[in-house]
């Protein structure tokens, strides 16, 4: 890959949509952080909890008492740092850090979206998103460009095609398809909803639902593609993410997605936009249309970013299927489960009471989980196996502070998915504070009763 | 013109494939209703309940205050009687701890067992303390365990030997008359400020609140009912004793009716039936089945094609009180000659448990208590 030769990588267009992107992007992240701080989360979720559920490695994340506060304001500082152009490349490496932090304090609360957020502001730390209209820009001359190379904005659009092209994937199973499921079991539970509200319980719409669905995500991101879908496509956008915030608690979710496809509109509408704030913000737009082109070679290391970003993109690609490289049912393993785009496919549930023995004098005592968790980790613990194994690990070292010597844990768990009868998930006779976690396929999960047929 | 025909093509895509693939079992069908099932609930089942255990207290009043006037041993059999009828009536009502009830911690301030007798380090006053000093405040959370029918129990066939001795303390004591009125009036003071509050603005708020948040009242009624069935029941009444959260050692003093000691099994008893027919939405005065748990699931179970789930718990209901029946009249007892019985009792209960935080709570969408944070 050479990128001087390649014609693609020497093809440029207006910097305005990446410009806009940064601008959305970083407002929105700022907006999200204020409205986590203001519902109480930060307290309830990260301090309040006694115990944290910790992704395989990164058990070094912890949050950090009262001061956590001080992550999401730092956090929330450097997204609006991010929309202003100020400082771009310190900001959004910070916010890359502080939000990742944040999200890898507790798996309890794994979020697509917030995996999404993660990966985007990854890819941002290597773009130059502060060439136009930004604050770095307008104070550095040097720095500003009216056109940047057109990989730089299209590798945004290749990311949001990936989140909506694999969702739309995942739903390409028989429980999405031929059963409606989950839908036919949420939807109906959404009566409430003025006007729709009667519909949600007609099985019809259960699968007009599920199919317009599937179809949506996988399409859009080719509607957004082509100029005379484009509108047709972002009115799509707006009425699914729209309808799925009255249905769904999704938080910000929809506003980033609705924002964030305004990338695939034309240079001309961009410019127009940045006009149209212009005149409210009393900022001069021309200066920054100043002609310049920002061309390949004059960008730092850019063998090496156009190297890391391919590379990041293939992993991209394939990292959703790397379940198949388990056995058993992925819904209901979760192996290769999570960090796929697989949103809403799921209604799981799980109760697990887990039952500590004594190996000397033989006694056995049942653990109350709410003594250790609160009630969103009990639940979410509940159906996962990794949280269960880390939950038992941490039964394991607690019965042993209180003086049983090797406690044995074992759990009796049962778990439903999608409708099904519950049926007992974990092998009841398997001591769990011997079982290590690792990437392996866990062999003490038994095995789903059932058949899920598809991807 | 081609975007129209790109739309038309999508949505004729989209509607093919839909209408191909329900089997249209149960598009004509009417929704369930549920606001119907809260005013089963609230007219036919949890008020008629209320109204019933506020008539027992008022009983127990009655019987108290005729055997502080008179203590002698007939009197006391009086007490007795009332003090297990309202016993028993508040089985059919303490799983309710919703609105008053939970404001005013019903359930806490009228059967937290073992009472305390004496202090400890913990806790510097006990009943015997409260007696003697005459000075106590039973509306103080650090009284909670010193009321409620435990400390009845207690009072009524604790605190001597003989039925004699018991008489005599009331005999020769006023402190002991002063605390057995104010445990019997505080009992029937928190029933009444209950029932007042139900039928006064409640009952509409509470049927009015019909949509499906988590301070909704479907939402927040069967999270208290699973609680105090898992809580409650499962653990306080048989698992505790049976010694299942201490590793096997078994703790016969953990009863319901400890004193009195014979009348554990009958109160375990009540309390399934009180859940099951809670779950059939049985009218407690009638009997009559009618909107409820059992006719919701029904109702998924037809859209979702799923499971027969109501029948499923009904039958491990069935299965739990079978079970139960076999235990002796007190489970203090149970427990220290065969407690494998208990254990079995524990078992089946704990099958609804799963039946009811699984796949009940599943099928409904209702999630559980207090978690409010973003799904994706």
């Amino acid at each position: 890959m050479n990128p001087e030769e390649n014609t693609y990588f020497n093809k440029y267009r207006e910097a305005a949509p990446l410009a806009v992107f940064r601008i959305f992007f970083g407002f929105l992240m700022f907006l999200s952080i204020v409205r986590f701080m203001g519902l109480g989360w930060v307290d309830k979720l990260y301090i309040q909890p006694k115990f944290f559920f910790s992704y395989y490695g990164f058990e070094w994340v912890k949050p950090i008492g009262i001061y956590t506060y001080l992550i999401f304001v730092f956090c929330g500082l450097s997204a609006l740092a991010v929309a202003f152009g100020f400082k771009y490349r310190l900001a959004i490496i910070s916010f890359f850090l502080s939000f990742t932090y944040i999200e890898l304090m507790d798996k309890t609360t794994y979020l697509n979206h917030y995996y999404f957020i993660s990966l985007m502001a990854f890819v941002m730390i290597f773009l130059p998103a502060n060439a136009y209209y930004s604050i770095d820009a307008k104070h550095r001359g040097n720095i500003a460009y009216q056109k940047v190379p057109a990989w730089t904005i299209d590798i945004v659009k290749v990311l949001l095609g990936i989140v909506y092209f694999y969702a739309g994937l995942a739903k390409l199973n028989s429980d999405w398809l031929l059963h409606a499921l989950p839908l036919k079991i949420w939807l109906p539970s959404k009566y409430n909803i003025p006007v729709i509200g009667s519909f949600l319980e007609q099985e019809w719409v259960h699968y007009a639902f599920s199919w317009i669905g599937a179809f949506y995500d996988l399409l859009i991101p080719f509607l957004l593609l082509f100029k005379r879908t484009r509108l047709f496509a972002f009115a799509l956008v707006v009425i699914f993410h729209v309808l799925t915030r009255v249905m769904f608690p999704i938080g910000m979710f929809p506003f980033i997605m609705i924002f964030s496809t305004l990338i695939f509109f034309s240079d001309r509408w961009h410019h127009r936009f940045l006009s149209i704030i212009s005149k409210y913000l009393k900022v001069s737009k021309s200066y920054f249309d100043n002609g310049k082109k920002l061309v390949m070679s004059r960008i730092p290391y850019v063998r090496f970013k156009l190297r890391l970003l391919m590379l990041f993109l293939i992993i991209q690609l394939l990292f959703p299927f790397r379940y198949l490289l388990y056995p058993g049912e992925l819904f209901w393993t979760e192996e290769g489960f999570r960090f796929s785009w697989r949103v809403m496919l799921m209604e799981k549930a799980g109760y697990a009471n887990f039952i500590i023995t004594d190996p000397n004098t033989k006694k056995s005592y049942h653990v109350d989980n709410s003594n250790f968790l609160t009630p969103f980790q009990e639940k979410q613990m509940s159906f996962q196996p990794d949280f269960i194994l880390e939950f038992a690990h941490f039964l394991h070292d607690h019965f042993e502070e209180m003086g049983i010597d090797n406690p044995e844990v074992r759990v009796e768990c049962y778990v439903a998915l999608n409708g099904r009868l519950s049926q007992l998930y974990i092998d009841p006779t398997v001591n769990l504070a011997k079982e290590e976690e690792s990437f392996a396929h866990k062999s003490w999960l038994l095995p789903f009763n059932d058949e899920i047929k598809g991807l | 013109m081609k975007r129209i025909l790109l739309f038309l093509a999508f949505a004729g895509l989209v509607g093919c494939s839909s209408g191909d693939d329900s089997d249209g079992g149960n598009q004509g069908k009417d929704s369930f209703d549920r606001q119907a099932m809260l005013i089963n609930w609230a007219d036919n089942i949890i008020i008629p309940a209320y109204e019933n255990y506020t008539e027992k207290l008022a009983t127990l009043n009655a019987q108290a205050e005729v055997f502080v006037t008179t203590p002698d041993e007939s009197n006391l059999n009086n007490v007795r009687v009332a003090w297990l009828e309202a016993y028993r009536a508040f089985q059919y009502v303490g799983m309710y701890e919703i609105g008053k009830a939970e404001e005013l911690k019903l359930h806490s301030y009228s059967n937290i067992y073992p009472t305390q007798v004496d202090g400890n380090a913990v806790d510097a006053d006990g009943i015997n303390q409260n007696i003697a000093s005459g000075s106590y405040d039973l509306t103080a959370l650090s009284n909670i365990d010193e009321q409620g029918f435990p400390a009845l129990d207690y009072m009524l066939h604790g605190i001597a030997e003989t039925d004699t001795e018991i008489v005599n303390l009331y005999l020769n004591g006023s402190n002991y008359k002063t605390y057995l009125t104010d445990l019997s009036v505080r009992l029937k003071s928190l029933a009444d400020a209950v029932l007042a509050d139900w039928k006064g603005t409640y009952r509409d708020n509470f049927i009015n609140n019909k949509g499906n948040t988590a301070t909704s009242s479907t939402n927040k009624l069967v999270n208290d009912f699973i609680y105090h069935f898992e809580k409650n029941l499962r653990a306080g009444k048989i698992g505790i004793p049976a010694g299942v959260f201490s590793g096997g050692t078994i703790l016969p003093e953990k009863v319901e009716g400890y004193y009195r000691n014979d009348v554990s099994k009958l109160l375990l008893l009540d309390a399934i039936d009180a859940a099951n027919d809670f779950f059939n939405g049985r009218a407690f005065a009638s009997g009559v089945e009618g909107a409820s748990l059992k006719s919701y699931l029904e109702y998924l179970n037809d859209i979702q094609e799923g499971n027969n789930l109501a029948l499923l718990i009904n039958v491990q209901f069935s299965t739990a009180k079978n079970m139960a029946d076999q235990l002796s009249e007190s489970i203090s007892a149970q427990v220290q000659s065969d407690n494998s019985v208990a254990l079995n009792v524990y078992d089946e209960l704990q099958r609804n448990v799963v039946y009811f935080k699984v796949d009940m709570l599943s099928a409904m969408s209702i999630n559980v208590d207090y978690v409010d944070a973003d799904g994706d």
